[in-house]
């Protein structure tokens, strides 16, 4: 049963979220976003990434129903068709960045706001308030005023808020973006092992890619409102769809080279590729490219700045022609400023641009 | 009296200064010399009067007992009652006029949104005697409203020369003030809290309740105490509308000016100050404990 008080057992239903050729123009004809489809499945955490204005945050309002698609859009929670519905009425959770809790109420009274708008009967509302707050953590604060706590503490207030009417969707706008690193951090890994054990469906939306790598089952990459990608954290990464996903996705570094007759010819090697002949652009991972001896490498450079990061030392090589290359060496790397390097790349981790 | 004014001025204050600072010869000196202007004229345009007021009040034959007597008079307790009853409930009126209105305002964006400010804004700029003429061109013996029943059959409703007239002239009077003020509180309302309680069910009057008034209260506890002040002290409007209207003002001007009665005047002229002074103060107080609990 999920009424038990152990903090554990709290668990949600998983809905499934479908939007159907969801697009929005705003009033003075600005397009926010291109008719979309996307299908999250029951239980899944779904992370919206992209700069400003890419239209995550409407993507996110509509799936809410702050904002409602324009005309021939459909939001589906489950089979229920709810585009017609206000948000009021959706039984969704929302968690936003500005914490955005009432601050004429305490902390259990914040909690407690969506059971006493449902007209619980005060006990039931007592159990359940002092189970969430247990869950994160906030039991101490239950009397406390909003303003004598901490920013990390009023977002797990406003998580506790957002569950404990057992929402349907948990939706989260932007929520660690005002917190300063430390905190972010452990609240991630908080929100993170909240959104397995919970088992509900959650939309995040986020420009940080270490948040959207970390929590999402899968990233949506929106550009311009559009999805540029939607997969895994790893295919993102690994494959990217696009130039723009790459760049915004990790460091990528950019190499011309020529193919001619299934080789490649990049700086002094020739390696075997498949691909149309003719000059090909292609990407690759800073800790793709590793460091060689003369006889071994494929391109030598320049080291233009050495940045040492405790665990790596990243280098900025600066080839004789072409774009400066992003290259990881060891942490105790004793390159720098001035230095010749050779670097060799791995074929098999080279990807051409689409 | 002039006594003590002489008594007050700041050259004695230097003697109160803390022992040896660092440059406390300067600096306490440069102060006093700065503030001296101010203060003279603090003294001369605001307590001088309000003490020989004072004074004046208990002049009269029964001496200080004029404040009590005053008061015990029927006559003067009825003004001073019905005074206070038209300033609430133009007060209290004037608040959910603007509210709603302030709202809509910030809310709504339309064609002819700025004309419709500007012209609500208004009745900032008239005079009491011109508000008392448009209520009398509204609801006098020749005005609008009479005329209107009387062709509906309803006979002629005539209502400006009383207190109806002179609550519906405050009312119109205080409306601009409230709902610039109602209008700049509801545009820093976050707009996520109101997103936040919808989320979590609220129907559109459990945001107004919940979130939109308590957001607002401030705004409204100071708006409503200028709002009642003006209300208490106003005398323009009631002076046009009759000169029989039973408000405080009022009273005051008779026994002025017809009585003769000094005495009387400067006794409940301190009282009227002193009871809107002390509504101020509460509605500040309640304001700021609400203020601090906001965070």
């Amino acid at each position: 049963m999920p009424d038990s008080v152990m903090p554990n057992s709290f668990h949600l239903d998983a809905v499934p979220i479908r939007l159907e050729r969801c697009g929005k123009t705003f009033a003075g004809g600005a397009r926010a976003l291109e008719p979309l489809d996307l299908t999250i499945r029951g239980g899944e955490t779904i992370v919206f990434l992209g700069p400003s204005g890419c239209g995550k945050t409407t993507t996110l309002r509509i799936i809410a129903g702050l904002e409602s698609p324009d005309p021939g859009g459909r939001v589906l929670f489950g089979e229920e068709d709810v585009t017609a519905l206000p948000i009021e009425r959706r039984n969704v959770g929302m968690v936003f960045q500005s914490y955005a809790l009432f601050p004429n109420m305490t902390v259990a009274e914040n909690v407690a706001y969506g059971l006493k708008v449902r007209k619980l009967p005060r006990v039931d509302r007592a159990r359940r308030v002092e189970e969430l707050l247990d869950l994160m953590h906030l039991g101490e604060f239950a009397g406390r005023r909003i303003d004598q706590l901490s920013g990390g503490q009023r977002q797990r207030v406003a998580l506790a808020r957002a569950l404990v009417v057992r929402p349907r969707v948990l939706l989260l706008d932007e929520p660690l973006t005002a917190l300063d690193a430390k905190l972010r951090d452990s609240l991630r890994l908080e929100i993170d092992r909240l959104l397995r054990s919970l088992g509900i469906t959650a939309v995040y939306v986020t420009h940080d890619q270490g948040e959207a790598m970390a929590l999402g089952d899968r990233i949506v990459v929106m550009a311009k409102g559009r999805v540029a990608q939607v997969g895994t954290p790893r295919e993102i990464y690994y494959q990217p769809a696009d130039a723009f996903v790459a760049d915004f996705i990790g460091t990528m570094n950019r190499l011309g080279g020529t193919v001619r007759g299934g080789m490649l010819s990049l700086g002094t090697a020739l390696l075997p590729w498949s691909g149309p002949d003719g000059a090909a652009e292609l990407l690759v991972r800073p800790e793709d490219l590793a460091l060689a001896g003369e006889a071994d490498g494929h391109l030598d450079g320049t080291v233009a700045a050495a940045v040492f990061l405790g665990d790596r030392t990243r280098l900025v090589v600066e080839p004789a022609d072409g774009p400066a290359l992003t290259v990881d060496a060891a942490g105790r790397s004793e390159l720098g400023r001035g230095d010749r390097v050779w670097l060799r790349v791995d074929p098999a981790r080279v990807l051409a641009v689409p | 009296m002039s006594a003590c004014v002489q008594d007050a001025p700041l050259p004695h204050r230097p003697a109160a200064r803390p022992p040896a600072g660092p440059g406390w010869t300067g600096e306490p000196l440069r102060l006093a010399a700065l503030l001296a202007p101010a203060a003279a004229v603090f003294a001369a345009f605001f307590l001088l009067p309000l003490v020989r007021l004072i004074l004046i009040g208990a002049g009269g034959a029964e001496g200080w007992s004029t404040y009590l007597t005053t008061l015990a008079d029927p006559g003067h307790l009825d003004s001073l009652i019905s005074t206070l009853a038209l300033s609430a409930g133009v007060t209290l009126v004037t608040l959910a006029v603007s509210t709603v209105a302030g709202l809509f305002l910030v809310r709504n964006r339309f064609p002819g949104h700025a004309l419709l400010v500007a012209l609500l804004t208004f009745p900032l700029a008239f005079p009491g005697v011109v508000i008392g003429f448009m209520v009398i061109m509204l609801a006098g013996r020749q005005g609008l409203i009479g005329t209107i029943t009387q062709a509906l059959g309803a006979g002629k409703l005539v209502f400006a020369y009383s207190m109806a007239g002179l609550f519906l002239g405050y009312v119109y009077f205080s409306i601009p003030r409230v709902i610039l003020t109602v209008m700049a509180a509801a545009e820093k309302l976050d707009p996520r809290l109101e997103e936040a309680a919808r989320s979590l069910g609220a129907s559109s009057w459990r945001v107004v309740a919940d979130v939109i008034l308590p957001a607002l209260k401030p705004a409204l506890i100071s708006a409503g105490a200028l709002c009642f002040a003006t209300s208490m002290g106003a005398f323009g409007t009631a002076f046009t509308l009759a000169t029989r209207i039973n408000v405080l003002p009022m009273t005051i001007y008779t026994e002025f000016t017809l009585q003769a009665n000094i005495a009387a005047a400067a006794a409940l002229s301190v009282l009227l100050g002193l009871i809107t002074w002390a509504a101020l103060a509460v509605a500040r107080s309640v304001a700021g404990t609400s203020v601090a609990a906001a965070g």
